[in-house]
């Protein structure tokens, strides 16, 4: 009896130990929550066709409170999943404590650096993607206004402005650009209300299309835009679809190709610690172009963008990036 | 010249807009309060009425049911807050707290479950929302000069709950100051024992002074979620309901001056909206964080210096206890 039940304990513990061999990735994602039609989807969308391709299925974990970021990430390390993605820049501190305290595992997160050798930390450029729906903001707009409205003021969030400034002013040099933000605390995330009188706001100061990065706050600015039959930009996901004809683009951030990428790496065994940069070279940010908003872009306006993005790949346009020095030269 | 004209119209526009919810939650604050209820809850029975609203425009596609069903959800919850701190004389503050984070929650869950879109609703077609009127002779009047324009862009195109919530100020006064049922509801804040010796119920007075502060957060729920915006979206009341708290008390308790600090408020939101990025002469470009600090920096200069003290209903706080 005895020694069946050690069998039984040790053909248990195999078990765990086979488990875990064939981990499983996990995400866990942003306080956004994973159908927010934007950043958190993104990733939800590249470990589906993760899950999709490779057979296997993923841990998830949707964080509501600050306090909830550690004990996720601790929880799902424990369980053995392999890598444990982190959507987010607020998720930094919590993954990298985390991550030291299981150094044979391997992490990941997006939009920020954490400097360990089982970290592989995945920023995006988003000043060169901001600087094509800058271009094309500038050159749709009538009234060579045109505006920006971010979320929770931050420097990434500044990134975006610097980029999309940058574009509108490179492709019509006497474009005026106005520049918002929600808010300087996380509940600049999801205040539409905000969104939609920033918005309101900037259209009675004669802006005619506006580039939200705000969250949950962009969509009270494309429904503002929608109200008053002007144009709106949306961000990270493909939000065209959102309000088909005052949808002028969207600036897209792969973010699903960076989270398949890192799960299907250590599927495949060629994971890599480090930082990796996704920028317009390695199609990590990008302009949207789909049946919904092509009747709003001329020819004209894609072939400029299309030829934009290809001297930045080349390096012959240099986009500045907020973040290396905080300043915006314009 | 024409320039600063078309901003000061844009601002006072804005102005109403972001005032609308934070009146119709002080006016609910204010009957509750009035009865000795303290109202912490604005917030989460506003948002739960948005919710309720978003749900039901996006399901029936009837904005006057949508009314409806946050109505009846936000008195619903102030319900709740009655029994727990009416009949059973529990703490207000902590049912008022529990009522927010039940809303937080609630809201999301029964959003991902339905709709399974991070907590927000599908988005409404104009049909479905209350949308902005325009009362007649703006077009006509608009090129009267300065008259014309305030009364085309200030006065007229808000939405029906707007000049419902103004309308609401003047009334919520006369029942107070005006009728039987006013004075009962002061004098139960003050002092219940003898409206009890007078032989009129406290508890039923204390539970219509709660319910009627819930039908207004209703109001304000549905004005967020389909007036202003076309979709729920989680948290969206965004502090909302304690700004307006904090309008009621500042108006020391008092409908008309609970209004003025409401519409002060809204001014300031409106302003800080509008400085952003620009450059003063002699300072350059005012930081973001200052800006957005500026509504509650004047508020604790106002409170320190001009409004003086503000006197609570008596019995606010206290659940009564009949003398056996």
């Amino acid at each position: 009896m005895n020694r069946m039940m050690i069998s039984a304990a040790s053909a248990l513990a195999m078990a765990v130990a086979v488990s875990a061999a064939s981990a499983e990735p996990a995400v866990v994602y942003d306080a956004g929550g994973k159908f927010d039609k934007s950043f958190n989807e993104a990733a939800y969308n590249g470990i589906e066709k993760y899950k999709a391709d490779s057979g296997d299925s993923y841990a998830e974990f949707e964080v509501q409170t600050d306090a909830q970021r550690e004990q996720a990430f601790r929880r799902m390390a424990q369980r053995g999943a392999d890598p444990v993605i982190g959507i987010g820049f607020s998720q930094a501190t919590a993954l990298e404590k985390v991550a030291k305290e299981f150094p044979d595992r391997h992490f990941a997160i997006i939009d920020m650096v954490v400097d360990l050798p089982n970290v592989q930390s995945i920023v995006f450029k988003e000043h060169e993607g901001s600087f094509l729906v800058g271009m094309a903001a500038a050159m749709a707009s009538k009234s060579a206004k045109v505006g920006f409205v971010g979320g929770m003021d931050i420097p990434l969030i500044r990134r975006f402005a610097c980029g999309y400034a940058q574009g509108a002013k490179y492709a019509d040099p006497d474009v005026a650009v106005t520049e918002n933000m929600t808010g300087t605390t996380p509940a600049a995330w999801n205040d539409p209300t905000k969104g939609a009188e920033l918005a309101r706001g900037q259209f009675d100061q004669g802006v005619d299309v506006i580039f939200a990065a705000a969250g949950g706050t962009g969509s009270g600015v494309y429904q503002a835009a929608k109200d008053a039959g002007k144009l709106a930009i949306g961000v990270d996901s493909n939000q065209n679809h959102l309000h088909p004809g005052t949808m002028l683009t969207s600036m897209l951030k792969r973010v699903d190709v960076a989270v398949y990428d890192s799960a299907m790496a250590v599927k495949n065994g060629n994971w890599q610690a480090g930082v990796t940069e996704l920028g317009l070279a390695q199609d990590g940010v990008g302009w949207a172009l789909d049946e919904h908003n092509a009747s709003l872009i001329s020819d004209d306006m894609k072939a400029r963008i299309e030829a934009a993005k290809a001297d930045i790949i080349a390096g012959k346009i240099v986009v500045h990036d907020y973040m290396a020095d905080s300043s915006c030269p314009l | 010249m024409d320039d600063l004209f078309a901003l000061t119209l844009s601002t006072l526009a804005a102005t109403i807009r972001l005032a609308t919810p934070l009146i119709l939650c002080a006016m609910a604050g204010l009957l509750s309060e009035r009865s000795g209820v303290i109202d912490i809850g604005l917030e989460g029975k506003m948002l739960a009425g948005a919710f309720a609203a978003a749900v039901v425009a996006a399901v029936t596609g009837s904005a006057a049911f949508a009314l409806l069903a946050a109505l009846l959800v936000a008195v619903l919850l102030s319900l709740v807050h009655g029994f727990a701190c009416i009949t059973h004389r529990g703490d207000q503050v902590v049912s008022g707290v529990a009522i927010n984070i039940i809303a937080a929650g609630m809201t999301v869950v029964l959003g991902n479950a339905w709709f399974g879109r991070g907590g927000s609703t599908p988005d409404l077609s104009p049909d479905q929302r209350f949308m902005p009127l325009h009362l007649p002779g703006a077009a006509a009047l608009r090129d009267v000069p300065v008259i014309g324009p305030l009364y085309a862009d200030v006065v007229s195109g808000h939405s029906l709950l707007t000049y419902l919530a103004v309308l609401l100020v003047p009334l919520v006064w006369f029942l107070l100051y005006r009728t039987r049922f006013g004075l009962r509801l002061r004098a139960v804040g003050e002092a219940p024992a003898v409206v009890d010796t007078a032989g009129i119920s406290v508890v039923r007075l204390r539970y219509t002074g709660v319910m009627l502060a819930g039908l207004l957060c209703g109001l304000a729920g549905t004005f967020l979620a389909i007036a202003q915006n076309a979709a729920f979206q989680r948290e969206m009341t965004a502090g909302r309901g304690f700004i307006a708290l904090a309008a009621m008390i500042f108006g020391k308790w008092r409908p008309w001056p609970a209004f003025f600090a409401c519409l002060l408020f809204g001014f300031l939101d409106a302003v800080s909206i509008r400085l952003q990025g620009v450059v003063l002469p002699g300072i350059g470009t005012v930081p973001v964080p200052l800006i957005q600090a500026l509504p509650y920096i004047l508020t604790v200069v106002l409170l320190a210096g001009f409004i003086g003290k503000a006197m609570a209903p008596r019995a606010l706080g206290t659940p009564y206890v009949k003398e056996r």
